[in-house]
Protein backbone atom coordinates (compact mmCIF):
# COMPACT_ATOMS: atom_id res chain seq x y z
CA UNK A 1 0.00 0.00 0.00
CA UNK A 2 1.24 3.66 -0.89
CA UNK A 3 1.76 5.56 2.46
CA UNK A 4 1.81 8.90 0.07
CA UNK A 5 -0.89 9.19 -2.76
CA UNK A 6 -0.82 12.82 -4.47
CA UNK A 7 -3.59 13.26 -7.57
CA UNK A 8 -3.55 15.64 -10.00
CA UNK A 9 -2.08 18.11 -7.51
CA UNK A 10 -1.99 21.96 -8.62
CA UNK A 11 -0.77 24.26 -6.78
CA UNK A 12 -0.12 28.58 -7.33
CA UNK A 13 2.00 31.11 -5.36
CA UNK A 14 -0.88 33.79 -6.35
CA UNK A 15 -0.35 33.79 -10.29
CA UNK A 16 2.33 31.52 -10.15
CA UNK A 17 1.07 28.26 -11.19
CA UNK A 18 3.90 26.38 -9.15
CA UNK A 19 2.50 22.61 -9.51
CA UNK A 20 0.71 21.39 -12.63
CA UNK A 21 -1.08 18.10 -12.66
CA UNK A 22 1.54 16.46 -10.42
CA UNK A 23 0.70 12.39 -9.71
CA UNK A 24 3.02 10.85 -6.80
CA UNK A 25 3.31 7.93 -5.01
CA UNK A 26 4.89 7.05 -2.60
CA UNK A 27 5.12 3.34 -1.17
CA UNK A 28 5.57 2.98 2.76
CA UNK A 29 9.37 3.01 4.37
CA UNK A 30 10.61 4.50 0.60
CA UNK A 31 13.42 6.96 0.42
CA UNK A 32 12.33 9.25 -2.64
CA UNK A 33 14.31 12.25 -3.98
CA UNK A 34 13.11 15.31 -5.53
CA UNK A 35 15.52 17.19 -7.57
CA UNK A 36 14.60 20.24 -9.42
CA UNK A 37 16.19 23.51 -10.70
CA UNK A 38 15.59 26.51 -8.32
CA UNK A 39 11.70 27.57 -8.95
CA UNK A 40 10.42 23.47 -10.13
CA UNK A 41 7.99 23.71 -7.35
CA UNK A 42 9.92 21.00 -4.84
CA UNK A 43 9.54 23.48 -2.06
CA UNK A 44 5.80 24.09 -2.68
CA UNK A 45 5.12 20.43 -3.05
CA UNK A 46 6.18 19.23 0.26
CA UNK A 47 4.63 22.35 2.09
CA UNK A 48 1.24 21.21 0.37
CA UNK A 49 2.03 17.70 1.34
CA UNK A 50 2.91 18.87 5.36
CA UNK A 51 0.00 21.21 5.22
CA UNK A 52 0.92 25.09 5.11
CA UNK A 53 0.22 25.53 1.76
CA UNK A 54 -3.42 25.00 0.12
CA UNK A 55 -3.89 23.33 -3.45
CA UNK A 56 -5.76 24.79 -6.28
CA UNK A 57 -6.88 21.18 -7.28
CA UNK A 58 -5.78 18.06 -6.97
CA UNK A 59 -6.24 15.68 -3.78
CA UNK A 60 -3.21 14.19 -0.96
CA UNK A 61 -4.01 10.91 0.28
CA UNK A 62 -1.79 9.54 3.70
CA UNK A 63 -2.18 5.63 4.89
CA UNK A 64 -5.34 5.62 2.60
CA UNK A 65 -7.37 8.64 3.85
CA UNK A 66 -7.97 12.02 2.50
CA UNK A 67 -6.19 14.91 4.32
CA UNK A 68 -6.48 17.77 1.25
CA UNK A 69 -8.25 19.52 3.56
CA UNK A 70 -7.16 18.51 7.21
CA UNK A 71 -5.10 21.44 8.69
CA UNK A 72 -1.21 21.10 9.43
CA UNK A 73 -1.68 20.56 13.30
CA UNK A 74 -3.42 17.63 13.00
CA UNK A 75 -1.48 16.17 9.89
CA UNK A 76 1.70 16.01 12.23
CA UNK A 77 -0.34 13.60 14.69
CA UNK A 78 -1.53 11.74 11.51
CA UNK A 79 2.93 11.04 11.37
CA UNK A 80 3.33 13.84 8.63
CA UNK A 81 6.12 15.90 10.25
CA UNK A 82 8.08 18.79 7.73
CA UNK A 83 11.85 19.66 8.21
CA UNK A 84 11.44 23.43 6.60
CA UNK A 85 13.42 25.23 4.42
CA UNK A 86 15.50 27.61 6.34
CA UNK A 87 15.51 25.24 9.49
CA UNK A 88 12.68 27.65 10.95
CA UNK A 89 13.78 27.24 14.78
CA UNK A 90 11.94 29.34 17.21
CA UNK A 91 15.26 31.43 18.04
CA UNK A 92 14.30 32.56 21.48
CA UNK A 93 13.88 29.28 22.50
CA UNK A 94 16.76 26.90 23.73
CA UNK A 95 17.24 23.93 21.69
CA UNK A 96 15.61 21.18 24.67
CA UNK A 97 12.69 23.28 24.39
CA UNK A 98 12.51 23.61 20.41
CA UNK A 99 13.08 19.34 20.73
CA UNK A 100 9.98 19.46 23.50
CA UNK A 101 7.77 21.27 20.92
CA UNK A 102 7.98 17.90 18.68
CA UNK A 103 5.97 16.46 21.29
CA UNK A 104 3.20 18.67 21.07
CA UNK A 105 1.67 16.07 18.76
CA UNK A 106 0.81 13.49 21.23
CA UNK A 107 2.16 10.63 18.80
CA UNK A 108 3.50 7.38 20.91
CA UNK A 109 6.87 6.55 19.53
CA UNK A 110 10.83 5.82 20.59
CA UNK A 111 12.07 9.40 20.08
CA UNK A 112 12.82 11.51 23.45
CA UNK A 113 14.96 14.61 23.55
CA UNK A 114 18.25 12.15 24.45
CA UNK A 115 18.07 9.82 22.37
CA UNK A 116 18.00 12.83 19.24
CA UNK A 117 21.09 14.26 21.10
CA UNK A 118 22.63 10.47 21.02
CA UNK A 119 21.82 10.65 17.21
CA UNK A 120 23.23 14.75 16.93
CA UNK A 121 26.11 14.16 19.21
CA UNK A 122 26.90 17.93 18.54
CA UNK A 123 23.98 19.19 19.90
CA UNK A 124 24.94 17.54 23.46
CA UNK A 125 26.90 20.58 25.01
CA UNK A 126 24.23 23.01 23.28
CA UNK A 127 20.83 21.65 25.02
CA UNK A 128 20.43 24.88 26.99
CA UNK A 129 21.84 27.13 23.99
CA UNK A 130 19.12 29.66 22.57
CA UNK A 131 18.37 28.24 18.97
CA UNK A 132 19.56 31.75 17.63
CA UNK A 133 23.03 31.19 18.92
CA UNK A 134 23.46 27.83 17.53
CA UNK A 135 25.77 27.13 14.14
CA UNK A 136 24.18 25.99 11.23
CA UNK A 137 24.80 22.37 11.39
CA UNK A 138 23.64 22.74 14.93
CA UNK A 139 20.47 24.65 13.82
CA UNK A 140 19.72 21.62 10.78
CA UNK A 141 20.03 18.88 13.57
CA UNK A 142 17.49 20.82 15.86
CA UNK A 143 15.04 21.20 13.60
CA UNK A 144 15.76 17.37 12.02
CA UNK A 145 15.38 16.45 15.74
CA UNK A 146 12.56 18.82 16.38
CA UNK A 147 10.71 16.80 13.52
CA UNK A 148 11.61 13.34 14.95
CA UNK A 149 10.18 14.02 18.17
CA UNK A 150 6.82 13.79 16.80
CA UNK A 151 7.60 10.36 15.54
CA UNK A 152 6.82 10.73 11.80
CA UNK A 153 6.27 7.70 9.73
CA UNK A 154 6.46 10.16 6.49
CA UNK A 155 9.53 12.91 6.95
CA UNK A 156 9.88 15.50 4.84
CA UNK A 157 13.21 17.10 4.15
CA UNK A 158 13.38 19.92 2.79
CA UNK A 159 17.27 20.86 1.63
CA UNK A 160 19.14 19.87 4.83
CA UNK A 161 22.67 20.78 3.16
CA UNK A 162 21.24 23.99 2.85
CA UNK A 163 24.21 26.46 3.92
CA UNK A 164 25.67 23.63 5.94
CA UNK A 165 29.85 22.82 5.33
CA UNK A 166 30.54 20.00 3.56
CA UNK A 167 31.76 18.25 7.19
CA UNK A 168 28.27 19.00 9.01
CA UNK A 169 25.94 17.99 5.54
CA UNK A 170 28.30 14.68 6.08
CA UNK A 171 27.16 14.13 9.68
CA UNK A 172 23.65 14.92 8.88
CA UNK A 173 23.20 12.01 6.31
CA UNK A 174 25.01 10.09 8.52
CA UNK A 175 22.71 10.31 11.34
CA UNK A 176 19.87 10.16 9.10
CA UNK A 177 20.99 7.02 7.48
CA UNK A 178 19.75 4.53 10.62
CA UNK A 179 16.46 6.46 10.18
CA UNK A 180 16.46 5.91 6.51
CA UNK A 181 16.77 2.00 6.96
CA UNK A 182 14.58 2.43 9.94
CA UNK A 183 11.49 1.70 7.88
CA UNK A 184 10.46 5.82 7.91
CA UNK A 185 9.15 6.87 4.63
CA UNK A 186 10.82 9.68 3.67
CA UNK A 187 10.68 12.49 0.63
CA UNK A 188 13.18 14.81 0.52
CA UNK A 189 14.72 17.50 -1.54
CA UNK A 190 18.06 17.87 -2.58
CA UNK A 191 20.23 20.47 -4.41
CA UNK A 192 23.33 18.03 -4.21
CA UNK A 193 22.19 15.45 -7.38
CA UNK A 194 25.24 12.95 -6.56
CA UNK A 195 24.00 12.78 -2.75
CA UNK A 196 20.34 12.53 -3.75
CA UNK A 197 21.20 9.73 -5.96
CA UNK A 198 23.07 7.72 -3.11
CA UNK A 199 20.78 8.01 -0.13
CA UNK A 200 17.29 7.36 -2.34
CA UNK A 201 15.87 4.36 -3.66
CA UNK A 202 13.93 6.40 -6.40
CA UNK A 203 14.70 10.06 -7.86
CA UNK A 204 11.80 12.23 -9.07
CA UNK A 205 12.44 15.38 -10.98
CA UNK A 206 10.51 18.45 -10.95
CA UNK A 207 10.35 20.81 -14.41
CA UNK A 208 8.36 23.61 -13.98
CA UNK A 209 5.68 21.97 -11.73
CA UNK A 210 6.03 18.49 -13.27
CA UNK A 211 7.46 15.46 -13.20
CA UNK A 212 10.13 15.52 -15.84
CA UNK A 213 11.40 12.28 -14.94
CA UNK A 214 10.84 9.45 -12.84
CA UNK A 215 12.97 6.10 -11.76
CA UNK A 216 14.72 4.25 -9.59
CA UNK A 217 18.27 5.54 -8.79
CA UNK A 218 19.93 2.02 -9.20
CA UNK A 219 19.03 1.95 -13.00
CA UNK A 220 18.63 5.22 -13.97
CA UNK A 221 21.76 6.70 -15.79
CA UNK A 222 23.03 10.37 -13.84
CA UNK A 223 23.20 12.19 -17.07
CA UNK A 224 19.58 11.55 -18.05
CA UNK A 225 18.38 12.86 -14.61
CA UNK A 226 20.97 16.43 -15.45
CA UNK A 227 19.10 16.60 -18.76
CA UNK A 228 15.81 16.13 -17.01
CA UNK A 229 17.07 18.65 -14.57
CA UNK A 230 17.92 21.63 -16.93
CA UNK A 231 14.90 20.76 -19.18
CA UNK A 232 17.46 20.35 -22.05
CA UNK A 233 15.32 17.85 -24.04
CA UNK A 234 11.77 20.06 -23.03
CA UNK A 235 13.32 22.78 -24.88
CA UNK A 236 14.47 20.54 -27.93
CA UNK A 237 11.08 19.53 -27.89
CA UNK A 238 9.31 23.24 -27.98
CA UNK A 239 12.32 24.38 -31.18
CA UNK B 1 7.88 59.85 54.11
CA UNK B 2 7.96 56.39 55.42
CA UNK B 3 4.64 55.72 54.75
CA UNK B 4 4.11 57.15 51.13
CA UNK B 5 7.10 55.09 50.67
CA UNK B 6 5.25 52.04 52.03
CA UNK B 7 1.72 52.46 50.54
CA UNK B 8 3.07 53.58 47.53
CA UNK B 9 4.67 50.21 47.20
CA UNK B 10 1.23 48.40 48.11
CA UNK B 11 -0.90 50.68 46.15
CA UNK B 12 1.82 49.36 42.97
CA UNK B 13 1.01 46.30 43.73
CA UNK B 14 -2.78 46.58 42.35
CA UNK B 15 -1.16 48.58 39.52
CA UNK B 16 0.83 45.77 38.74
CA UNK B 17 -1.89 43.28 38.90
CA UNK B 18 -4.09 45.51 35.99
CA UNK B 19 -0.86 45.52 34.19
CA UNK B 20 -0.21 41.69 34.44
CA UNK B 21 -3.01 41.06 31.91
CA UNK B 22 -1.94 43.89 29.29
CA UNK B 23 1.68 42.75 29.27
CA UNK B 24 0.50 39.20 29.07
CA UNK B 25 -1.40 40.28 25.83
CA UNK B 26 1.35 42.10 24.38
CA UNK B 27 4.30 39.96 24.60
CA UNK B 28 2.23 37.08 23.48
CA UNK B 29 0.07 38.16 21.07
CA UNK B 30 1.34 41.47 20.41
CA UNK B 31 -1.80 43.22 20.88
CA UNK B 32 -2.92 45.88 22.67
CA UNK B 33 -6.16 45.43 24.58
CA UNK B 34 -7.96 49.17 24.85
CA UNK B 35 -11.10 47.41 26.38
CA UNK B 36 -8.51 45.48 29.28
CA UNK B 37 -9.80 48.55 31.80
CA UNK B 38 -13.21 47.86 30.94
CA UNK B 39 -13.28 44.38 31.20
CA UNK B 40 -11.66 44.25 34.71
CA UNK B 41 -14.86 46.68 35.36
CA UNK B 42 -17.52 43.99 33.79
CA UNK B 43 -15.66 41.36 36.24
CA UNK B 44 -16.27 44.00 39.03
CA UNK B 45 -20.11 45.34 38.23
CA UNK B 46 -20.09 40.86 37.68
CA UNK B 47 -19.27 40.16 41.39
CA UNK B 48 -21.13 42.98 42.27
CA UNK B 49 -24.28 41.95 41.17
CA UNK B 50 -23.77 38.28 42.29
CA UNK B 51 -23.18 39.78 45.58
CA UNK B 52 -26.04 42.01 45.95
CA UNK B 53 -29.01 39.78 44.29
CA UNK B 54 -27.49 36.64 45.56
CA UNK B 55 -25.94 37.36 48.72
CA UNK B 56 -22.78 35.21 46.60
CA UNK B 57 -19.66 37.14 48.49
CA UNK B 58 -16.94 38.38 45.89
CA UNK B 59 -14.28 35.86 46.71
CA UNK B 60 -17.14 32.78 46.32
CA UNK B 61 -18.26 34.94 43.24
CA UNK B 62 -14.71 34.53 41.71
CA UNK B 63 -15.59 31.03 41.68
CA UNK B 64 -18.10 31.90 38.69
CA UNK B 65 -16.74 35.56 37.21
CA UNK B 66 -13.21 33.59 36.25
CA UNK B 67 -14.60 30.78 34.11
CA UNK B 68 -17.10 33.41 32.19
CA UNK B 69 -13.97 35.97 32.12
CA UNK B 70 -11.63 32.80 30.46
CA UNK B 71 -14.73 32.29 28.13
CA UNK B 72 -15.20 35.91 26.99
CA UNK B 73 -11.25 36.16 26.34
CA UNK B 74 -11.21 32.87 24.36
CA UNK B 75 -14.71 33.89 22.26
CA UNK B 76 -12.89 38.01 22.09
CA UNK B 77 -9.82 35.91 20.38
CA UNK B 78 -11.79 33.79 18.16
CA UNK B 79 -14.53 36.58 16.92
CA UNK B 80 -13.01 40.22 17.39
CA UNK B 81 -9.17 39.45 17.62
CA UNK B 82 -8.40 37.18 14.94
CA UNK B 83 -10.41 38.35 12.69
CA UNK B 84 -8.91 42.40 12.98
CA UNK B 85 -5.79 40.99 13.00
CA UNK B 86 -5.67 39.81 9.38
CA UNK B 87 -6.69 43.23 8.26
CA UNK B 88 -3.79 44.37 9.86
CA UNK B 89 -1.91 45.34 12.92
CA UNK B 90 -3.20 48.31 13.99
CA UNK B 91 -6.78 46.86 13.62
CA UNK B 92 -7.68 45.25 16.63
CA UNK B 93 -6.52 48.84 18.55
CA UNK B 94 -9.66 49.78 16.74
CA UNK B 95 -11.63 46.76 17.61
CA UNK B 96 -11.13 46.80 21.42
CA UNK B 97 -11.29 50.62 21.12
CA UNK B 98 -15.06 50.27 19.50
CA UNK B 99 -15.22 47.00 22.25
CA UNK B 100 -14.52 49.40 25.53
CA UNK B 101 -17.10 52.01 24.56
CA UNK B 102 -19.97 48.76 23.84
CA UNK B 103 -18.97 47.95 27.36
CA UNK B 104 -18.84 50.95 29.16
CA UNK B 105 -22.07 51.52 27.56
CA UNK B 106 -23.69 48.66 28.04
CA UNK B 107 -22.89 48.84 31.57
CA UNK B 108 -24.10 52.45 32.24
CA UNK B 109 -27.40 50.98 30.38
CA UNK B 110 -28.01 48.16 33.35
CA UNK B 111 -26.39 49.74 36.53
CA UNK B 112 -26.56 53.90 36.02
CA UNK B 113 -24.71 56.36 36.62
CA UNK B 114 -24.33 55.74 40.39
CA UNK B 115 -20.90 54.51 41.26
CA UNK B 116 -20.33 51.72 43.78
CA UNK B 117 -18.09 48.82 45.82
CA UNK B 118 -17.62 45.46 46.72
CA UNK B 119 -16.62 46.78 49.81
CA UNK B 120 -19.68 46.38 51.77
CA UNK B 121 -19.67 42.41 50.94
CA UNK B 122 -16.56 41.99 52.09
CA UNK B 123 -16.97 42.54 55.91
CA UNK B 124 -14.30 44.54 57.79
CA UNK B 125 -11.18 43.65 55.30
CA UNK B 126 -12.22 46.73 53.58
CA UNK B 127 -11.50 48.60 56.59
CA UNK B 128 -8.70 46.32 58.52
CA UNK B 129 -5.28 46.95 58.94
CA UNK B 130 -2.11 46.01 60.49
CA UNK B 131 0.38 48.29 62.40
CA UNK B 132 4.12 48.38 61.06
CA UNK B 133 6.80 49.20 64.08
CA UNK B 134 6.76 53.52 63.70
CA UNK B 135 3.06 53.52 63.78
CA UNK B 136 2.58 52.98 60.31
CA UNK B 137 -1.05 51.69 59.54
CA UNK B 138 -1.32 49.49 56.21
CA UNK B 139 -4.38 48.21 55.01
CA UNK B 140 -4.83 44.56 54.96
CA UNK B 141 -6.63 44.40 51.54
CA UNK B 142 -3.79 46.71 50.14
CA UNK B 143 -1.37 43.56 51.22
CA UNK B 144 -3.71 40.80 50.09
CA UNK B 145 -3.89 42.50 46.45
CA UNK B 146 0.07 43.28 46.39
CA UNK B 147 0.94 39.06 47.26
CA UNK B 148 -1.86 38.31 44.77
CA UNK B 149 -0.16 40.31 42.42
CA UNK B 150 3.18 38.66 42.84
CA UNK B 151 1.45 35.37 42.65
CA UNK B 152 -0.30 36.00 39.04
CA UNK B 153 3.01 37.66 37.50
CA UNK B 154 5.27 34.93 39.16
CA UNK B 155 2.29 31.94 38.00
CA UNK B 156 2.18 33.78 34.26
CA UNK B 157 6.10 33.65 34.15
CA UNK B 158 6.21 29.71 35.68
CA UNK B 159 3.14 28.62 33.06
CA UNK B 160 5.50 30.17 30.08
CA UNK B 161 8.40 29.24 30.84
CA UNK B 162 8.00 25.29 32.23
CA UNK B 163 4.46 24.04 30.82
CA UNK B 164 3.84 22.33 27.62
CA UNK B 165 1.00 24.86 27.32
CA UNK B 166 3.37 27.66 27.73
CA UNK B 167 5.90 26.78 25.31
CA UNK B 168 3.27 26.21 23.00
CA UNK B 169 2.10 29.56 23.47
CA UNK B 170 5.19 31.01 23.30
CA UNK B 171 6.47 28.83 19.72
CA UNK B 172 2.78 30.69 18.49
CA UNK B 173 3.75 34.23 19.37
CA UNK B 174 7.26 33.72 17.74
CA UNK B 175 5.89 31.55 14.31
CA UNK B 176 2.57 30.71 13.92
CA UNK B 177 2.93 28.92 10.83
CA UNK B 178 6.49 26.72 12.06
CA UNK B 179 3.80 26.19 15.28
CA UNK B 180 1.40 24.29 13.40
CA UNK B 181 4.32 22.31 11.52
CA UNK B 182 4.96 20.83 14.59
CA UNK B 183 1.71 20.14 15.43
CA UNK B 184 0.04 23.12 17.66
CA UNK B 185 -3.30 24.46 16.57
CA UNK B 186 -1.79 27.57 16.50
CA UNK B 187 -5.18 29.44 17.01
CA UNK B 188 -6.33 27.60 19.33
CA UNK B 189 -3.01 28.81 21.47
CA UNK B 190 -3.57 31.99 21.03
CA UNK B 191 -7.21 32.19 21.87
CA UNK B 192 -5.81 30.27 25.66
CA UNK B 193 -3.58 33.33 25.87
CA UNK B 194 -6.51 35.45 25.50
CA UNK B 195 -8.74 33.23 28.36
CA UNK B 196 -5.46 33.13 30.48
CA UNK B 197 -5.41 36.73 29.92
CA UNK B 198 -8.63 37.42 30.96
CA UNK B 199 -8.96 35.58 33.96
CA UNK B 200 -6.10 37.86 35.34
CA UNK B 201 -8.58 40.85 34.64
CA UNK B 202 -11.38 39.28 36.93
CA UNK B 203 -8.93 39.11 39.50
CA UNK B 204 -7.70 43.00 38.85
CA UNK B 205 -11.26 43.86 38.53
CA UNK B 206 -12.32 42.24 42.09
CA UNK B 207 -9.30 43.78 43.61
CA UNK B 208 -10.22 47.36 41.86
CA UNK B 209 -13.91 46.93 43.10
CA UNK B 210 -12.84 45.83 47.09
CA UNK B 211 -10.29 49.07 47.24
CA UNK B 212 -12.25 51.25 46.23
CA UNK B 213 -15.54 52.69 44.55
CA UNK B 214 -16.28 52.26 40.70
CA UNK B 215 -18.94 53.26 38.13
CA UNK B 216 -19.64 52.16 34.43
CA UNK B 217 -16.60 54.70 33.09
CA UNK B 218 -13.92 53.88 35.56
CA UNK B 219 -12.42 51.63 32.70
CA UNK B 220 -10.43 54.22 31.16
CA UNK B 221 -8.57 55.24 33.95
CA UNK B 222 -7.85 51.24 35.15
CA UNK B 223 -6.64 51.02 31.48
CA UNK B 224 -4.38 54.41 31.64
CA UNK B 225 -2.87 53.25 34.68
CA UNK B 226 -2.47 49.63 33.71
CA UNK B 227 -0.54 51.01 30.65
CA UNK B 228 1.46 53.41 32.12
CA UNK B 229 2.99 50.52 34.74
CA UNK B 230 3.67 48.45 31.78
CA UNK B 231 5.02 51.07 29.79
CA UNK B 232 7.56 52.39 32.95
CA UNK B 233 8.41 48.46 33.17
CA UNK B 234 9.01 47.37 29.74
CA UNK B 235 6.07 45.38 28.53
CA UNK B 236 7.17 41.40 29.01
CA UNK B 237 8.99 40.74 31.86
CA UNK B 238 7.19 39.91 35.26
CA UNK B 239 9.55 41.51 37.84
CA UNK B 240 9.53 44.96 35.25
CA UNK B 241 5.74 45.13 35.15
CA UNK B 242 6.08 44.48 38.87
CA UNK B 243 8.58 47.56 39.26
CA UNK B 244 6.37 49.78 36.73
CA UNK B 245 3.51 49.47 38.86
CA UNK B 246 5.13 50.34 41.72
CA UNK B 247 7.17 53.56 40.25
CA UNK B 248 4.15 54.45 39.06
CA UNK B 249 2.20 54.44 42.08
CA UNK B 250 5.38 56.33 44.44
CA UNK B 251 4.95 58.93 41.66
CA UNK B 252 1.35 59.34 42.37
CA UNK B 253 1.75 59.15 46.52
CA UNK B 254 4.66 61.53 47.03
CA UNK B 255 3.04 63.71 44.05
CA UNK B 256 -0.56 63.66 46.60
CA UNK B 257 1.87 64.77 49.17
CA UNK B 258 2.99 68.15 47.31
CA UNK B 259 -0.81 69.08 46.25
CA UNK B 260 -3.58 66.96 46.19
CA UNK B 261 -3.85 67.85 42.69
CA UNK B 262 -0.43 65.95 42.05
CA UNK B 263 -1.61 62.46 42.50
CA UNK B 264 -2.33 61.97 38.58
CA UNK B 265 -0.10 64.60 37.66
CA UNK B 266 2.69 62.99 39.16
CA UNK B 267 2.51 60.03 37.99
CA UNK B 268 1.68 60.60 34.39
CA UNK B 269 4.84 63.24 34.44
CA UNK B 270 7.01 60.02 35.53
CA UNK B 271 5.25 57.77 32.42
CA UNK B 272 6.37 60.53 30.13
CA UNK B 273 9.61 61.01 31.59
CA UNK B 274 10.72 57.01 30.87
CA UNK B 275 8.67 57.14 27.41
CA UNK B 276 11.08 60.12 26.85
CA UNK B 277 14.15 58.34 28.25
CA UNK B 278 13.17 55.08 26.53
CA UNK B 279 12.98 56.49 23.23
CA UNK B 280 16.15 59.03 23.35
CA UNK B 281 18.60 57.17 25.45
CA UNK B 282 18.78 54.86 22.76
CA UNK B 283 19.77 57.95 19.96
CA UNK B 284 21.81 59.73 22.74
CA UNK B 285 24.12 56.96 22.82
CA UNK B 286 24.50 55.69 19.32
CA UNK B 287 25.35 59.54 18.90
CA UNK B 288 27.86 59.43 21.80
CA UNK B 289 29.42 56.07 20.34
CA UNK B 290 29.86 57.83 16.91
CA UNK B 291 31.81 60.97 18.48
CA UNK B 292 34.02 58.85 20.09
Amino acid sequence: MSALSIRTLNLHHGLLHAVRDLSLDLASGEVVALVGANGAGKTTLLRAIAGTHRPTSGSISFDGADITAVPVHRRVSLGIALVPEGRRLFAQMTVEENLKLGTMSGRPGQWTVDKVIETFPNLAARRTARAGTLSGGEQQATAIGRALMSNPSLLLLDEVSLGLSPIAVDSVYESLSELMRSGTTILLVEQDLARAMRVASRVVCLLEGRVALEGDTASLPRERVTEAYFGLNHQRVVA
Amino acid sequence: MMNSLIQGILLGGYYALIASGLTFMFSVMRIINLAHGSLAVVAAYALFALAKNLGVSPFTGLLIVLPLMAIAGFLLQRFVLDRSLRAGALVPILATFGLAIVLDNTLFEIFGANTTSLAPFVGSLSYDSIELPGGIYVGVLAVYIFATAVVVLVGLQLLLSFTPIGRAIRATSEDPDTAGLVGINARLMTATAAAIALVTVGIAGAALGMRGTFDAYSGGAQLLFAFEAAVIGGAGSVWGTLLGGIVLALAQSFGAQISPLGFLIAGHAVFFLVLFVRLLLPRLAERMRRQA
